[in-house]
């Protein structure tokens, strides 16, 4: 398409251009100033008298003697331990995306494919089961998960987040593989491959636009989940967001609520990494040629 | 505060090693639930030295710690050994035994304890209280002198006075603040100020409603006067809320919890001028009540009903450990201990005052919650001036009465 | 696709689906059509370090033999969905017949939390979601003719109101917001008006929400549509290009109409989260201007003394239900889909 670019009126790319760059400081303006305001104390953070006091840092020199200190940083690090939060998050959001996914890609595949009416049914039926409010489900689960003793381990919670995105990564996966030709994988069963043999050899290479897409939002989801990861797991496996409510408290201790800020700085880098990457995984599929239509 | 914290943890960990033959215990499970403030903090972590040697101790310090604590309970065996309660929860727990009475542990072990901290049901011992919380005034005295005001608020209606002169001289347009976030902390305002009237929330004997009375209308009257004073922004205030607005020196008079008081008469977070001007006394009264219209509240300590006797005694103990007077001697600012060895300071001047002066605990009747969620849902309508007075009260009742016949307290 | 083929690709997905939502739904169902037993209550005298007092106590004995009999509660139909705090018929009935005029009678049931809720939830799903899908897809065309280089950052900016927690997200801009804060002062400024705040009257507070829902979910539509221009076949565009049609007519004839299944499917999700519209007006303390059918579930839930299971799942039921017919034009629009594209 990028021959398409070069043939744009210099007129329209300033509009795009400037409606992109509108949205990119709506977007990035409250996390840039969360990432400058890391390195400040509390009082000019929150600053209740003047909010330029987050900019220049006033309570920050009176406090610490300098415009920014690394406080925050180092007392969620080090005298918190938030890497054992880090840690837990990881292991919970990648089992959640790869198991989300490979019981997503099945089931997606099959929905998109089957063309009976059930399948439609069991699509409706999914949205049914999304509808439900995430706190009522977490209430419904405490008790037999205590009485089972399931309560507080990293595996439960692991399900239960694959459960509750699954009509989510069914719909989003069926409506991609709606979007590849059929003639893909029928045509590799005429030559003799099995249903699933075609998933696997023809229709697996193509996917992974969607599967990236798709991908990124159960990671989102395990990543930021809060009413889940909250209430189901007990303070050792904690994982970031609930350790993050934990540096609040009920009482927002002076200092405490700073490890807070430093810990959505900290824990939002790692994203950076991985957004970079996937965005390269997009455009490969696309350059791989898989989809024509 | 901070640092106050870190080197308080540093302590325990000291005296956990030696103390560890103090413990007593020889196994069992100790598992805690509890709410996450300093005091509580302090407590658990004391609590938590008794580990080691078959004994384990697990904590989990949690705001969310309503949300989970019936169903952990409820199991069998039930996921936590003790949860720190308070009038409220305490309640909730009881409705379906799931705390045990400690009669037995307390003359066991509990010699070190005061009589006014074991709570008691029907004779029986059900929680051991360690600190006590109110809601009372904190007031800017150099302000109020500056207003030309002289000496402290003792009455609502002072308090409706000296703000209109702090107004009227100029010095704040906003001088009052009371944690009145829509929800929990509303209806806290409401129970406190109606508790100054003296009247009760029930019909005697029975768990029908009447707070839509003259005194419900005037306690609504008077939040309205109080709020008229207050940033417009008023119904999104909770306690940290305020907490910053009165750090910020922007607020003369306030009602804030007072386990507040160490963090606000700390040198952090504020100016020397605030902190030296900050003075906490006891809730105000008002009309012609004589109660401080505020709650008592306490929290404490109470054992699982579904746990073994062992892992229940082991528990006691390790909690009993938990609340010494050397746990309370490191962070005596952080609350006001009813443990032995606490030293009244100027940070609890308020709530012991609040307490001296007869303010009455917060029911610990089990449908109180109930109508605690029906008030912060209701009366907003009123103070945004959409309802009058008597119709905000007649929702608070309907609301109520909806929600105790699902929980079968009224037919 | 074969009826066993199609059975064991979709088992897994559905084992965990059952077990963890259906099951639950039922349960959840299951409760609200029942209240708790009555409690057996007597008078004790409890004391503590304020003194002691007569007051009301739930017999836990007593309680507990009903409980044994019939776990579930009494059986009480639909009562909880019918009382005041729910549908409220018989409040509604009364208004209809007291109320002299009809704006008389929208404004009674609007005095009645389920009604309240169910406005602001309509209004905040009927204006966020249009809004998301346009400014979704114009991030999209906008991000996907950057030149490569900038593209990758550009994406992660793009995706930051939906991945900072909204947990310290709306903390801080909550902040940002407050008369005193960054946004608030530069509005005040703006219009003019020192008293301005926007936490403060119930109009701007709606206001508020609203662009805080569009701006934390339009991402989500613009890398949905992002990765289906990727898809879009450039043979298609290029024969479209070669006939002479126009930018808009390339657009409109070529890429909306291959965008469309995404489109549905954003829609969709987009609908049903904001029906269940929850987190803002928690983070923003804005429940005395707004509530939404998920907040009256979450004041039954969280952090209340007693929880109320039987009045949260009849809220919940009704949620459920309230999407079903939401999706309705969606639904026909996907069976229509569905028919002609798979047979």
């Amino acid at each position: 398409m990028s021959d398409i670019v070069h043939r744009r009126s210099p007129v329209l790319n300033m509009v795009i251009w400037g409606l992109v760059l509108v949205w990119i400081v709506a977007a990035g303006f409250p996390f840039l100033w969360t990432l400058w305001g890391s390195f400040k104390v509390q009082g000019d953070f929150f600053s209740k008298a003047d909010w330029t006091n987050a900019i220049t840092g006033a309570r920050t020199q009176i406090e610490t003697g300098a415009a920014f200190t690394g406080k925050g940083y180092y007392g969620a690090w080090v005298t918190q331990e938030f890497w054992r939060a880090v840690l837990n998050t990881m292991l919970i959001v990648v089992s959640v995306v790869i198991i989300s996914l490979t019981l997503g890609t099945l089931g997606g595949y099959a929905l998109a494919r089957s063309g009976k009416k059930y399948a439609f049914y069991l699509l409706m039926l999914a949205l049914v089961f999304r509808a439900m409010p995430h706190i009522t489900l977490v209430s419904g689960y405490l008790l037999p998960f205590f009485e089972w003793n399931l309560w507080g381990h990293l595996p439960t919670t692991i399900i239960v987040m694959v459960a509750i995105n699954q009509p989510f990564t069914l719909w989003m996966l069926h409506s991609f593989f709606l979007n590849i030709p059929k003639d893909l994988d029928e045509s590799a069963m005429v030559d003799g491959c099995t249903r699933f043999q075609a998933f696997r050899h023809v229709i697996v290479p193509v996917m992974w636009p969607g599967v990236v897409t798709t991908g990124l939002f159960s990671f989102l989801l395990a990543y930021n989940d809060f009413t889940v990861t909250a209430t189901l797991l007990s303070q050792a496996n904690q994982t970031m967001v609930p350790k993050i409510a934990s540096f609040l408290g009920t009482t927002q201790t002076e200092g405490n609520v700073m490890f807070a800020v430093a810990a959505v700085v900290s824990a939002t880098a790692p994203l950076f990494v991985l957004i970079l990457f996937f965005q390269r995984q997009i455009v490969s599929g696309l350059t791989a040629g898989a989809v024509k239509g | 505060m901070f640092l106050k914290t870190i080197t308080a943890a540093g302590a325990f960990a000291l005296l956990g090693s030696t103390a560890m033959a103090g413990c007593g215990i020889t196994a069992g499970n100790v598992s805690i639930l509890s709410n996450d403030f300093p005091a509580i903090q302090a407590v658990t972590a004391a609590a938590s030295a008794c580990a080691g040697d078959g004994v384990t101790v697990e904590t989990n310090l949690t705001k969310d710690h309503k949300d989970i604590m019936v169903a952990a309970l409820t199991a069998n065996p039930a996921q936590y050994s003790s949860v720190i309660v308070s009038n409220s929860t305490l309640v909730t727990l009881m409705n379906d035994g799931l705390v045990r009475p400690i009669d037995d542990l307390v003359a066991k072990h509990g010699a070190a304890l005061n009589k006014s901290q074991l709570i008691t049901v029907n004779g029986k011992v059900m929680a051991v209280a360690f600190m006590a919380n109110a809601q009372h005034l904190f007031t800017r005295t150099d302000v109020l002198a500056e207003a030309g005001v002289e000496g402290v608020p003792a009455t609502y209606e002072d308090v409706l006075a000296a703000a209109e002169k702090v107004r009227a001289a100029g010095l704040m347009e906003y001088p009052v603040a009371l944690n009145t976030k829509a929800g929990w902390n509303l209806a806290e305002e409401f129970v406190n100020m109606y508790m100054g009237t003296g009247a009760d929330f029930f019909k005697a004997g029975t768990a029908e409603a009447s707070v839509n009375n003259k005194n419900g209308v005037a306690t609504l009257e008077m939040l309205k006067s109080l709020v008229a004073y207050s940033n417009p922004d008023y119904l999104t205030y909770d306690s940290n809320a305020t907490q910053a607005e009165w750090e910020a020196g922007n607020l003369a008079m306030a009602t804030m919890w007072g386990t507040r008081g160490g963090a606000v008469l700390d040198d952090e977070g504020s100016t020397a001028e605030v902190v030296a001007g900050t003075l906490l006394s006891a809730a105000p009264t008002w009309g012609n009540g004589a109660r401080p219209a505020s709650t008592l509240w306490w929290d404490g300590i109470g054992i699982s009903t579904n746990i073994s006797d062992e892992d229940a005694e082991a528990t006691f103990i390790a909690m009993m450990n938990g609340i010494t007077t050397e746990v309370v001697k490191a962070n005596n600012d952080a609350a006001v201990w009813l443990v032995e060895g606490y030293t009244p300071s100027p940070a609890s001047a308020g709530v012991s005052g609040t307490a001296a002066g007869g303010a009455a605990p917060y029911p610990m009747v089990p449908f109180m919650g109930a109508l605690h969620t029906a008030l912060g849902a209701e009366i907003t309508d009123f103070l945004q001036g959409t309802e009058s007075a008597q119709q905000a009260l007649a929702d608070v009742e309907a609301a109520y009465t909806a929600a105790a016949k699902e929980q079968g307290f009224l037919k | 696709m074969k009826n066993r083929t199609f059975f064991w690709f979709i088992l897994p997905s559905l084992i965990t689906m059952v077990l963890f939502i259906a099951l639950p739904i039922v349960s959840v169902a299951l409760q609200s059509l029942h209240i708790e037993h009555e409690a057996v209550m007597v008078e004790v005298e409890n004391c503590g370090p304020f003194g002691c007092k007569q007051e009301l106590q739930v017999d836990v004995e007593e309680t507990a033999k009903l409980k044994k009999e019939r776990p579930l509660g009494q059986f009480n139909g639909l009562g909880t969905y019918t009382n005041r705090n729910h549908l409220a018929v018989a409040e509604i009935g009364e208004a209809w017949q007291s109320s002299n005029g009809f704006a008389d009678f929208i404004s009674k049931a609007l005095n009645l939390p389920f009604y309240r809720a169910l406005a602001f939830t309509l209004t905040y799903t009927f204006v966020v979601t249009p809004l998301v899908l346009i400014f979704g897809f114009m991030i999209a065309l906008g991000v996907n003719t950057l030149p490569k280089r900038i593209k990758g950052p550009t994406i992660f900016i793009s995706l930051l109101p939906m991945i900072v927690t909204p947990l310290i997200g709306a903390l801080i801009l909550f902040w940002m917001i407050d008369a005193n804060g960054v946004i608030g002062s530069t509005l005040q400024w703006i219009f003019d008006d020192p008293d301005l705040s926007l936490k403060a009257s119930p109009t701007l507070t709606w206001i508020m929400l609203m662009v805080y829902g569009v701006w934390h979910s339009a991402p989500f539509a613009f890398i949905v549509f992002y990765a289906g221009l990727q898809t879009v076949p450039s043979d298609t565009m290029e024969a479209a290009m070669i006939d002479g049609a126009s930018r808009w007519e390339r657009t409109r004839y070529v890429v909306l109409p291959h965008l469309m299944p995404l489109t549905v499917f954003i829609s969709l999700i987009q609908l049903m989260d904001n029906f269940r519209v929850l987190e803002p007006i928690i983070s923003f303390s804005a429940q005395a201007s707004a509530t939404s059918l998920s907040w009256i579930i979450y004041n039954d839930l969280v952090g209340t003394e007693s929880q109320f299971f039987g009045s949260a799942g009849a809220t919940s039921v009704l949620t459920i239900l309230g999407v079903a017919i939401l999706l309705i034009p969606v639904l026909i629009r996907t069976w229509r889909d569905f028919n002609q594209k798979v047979v």
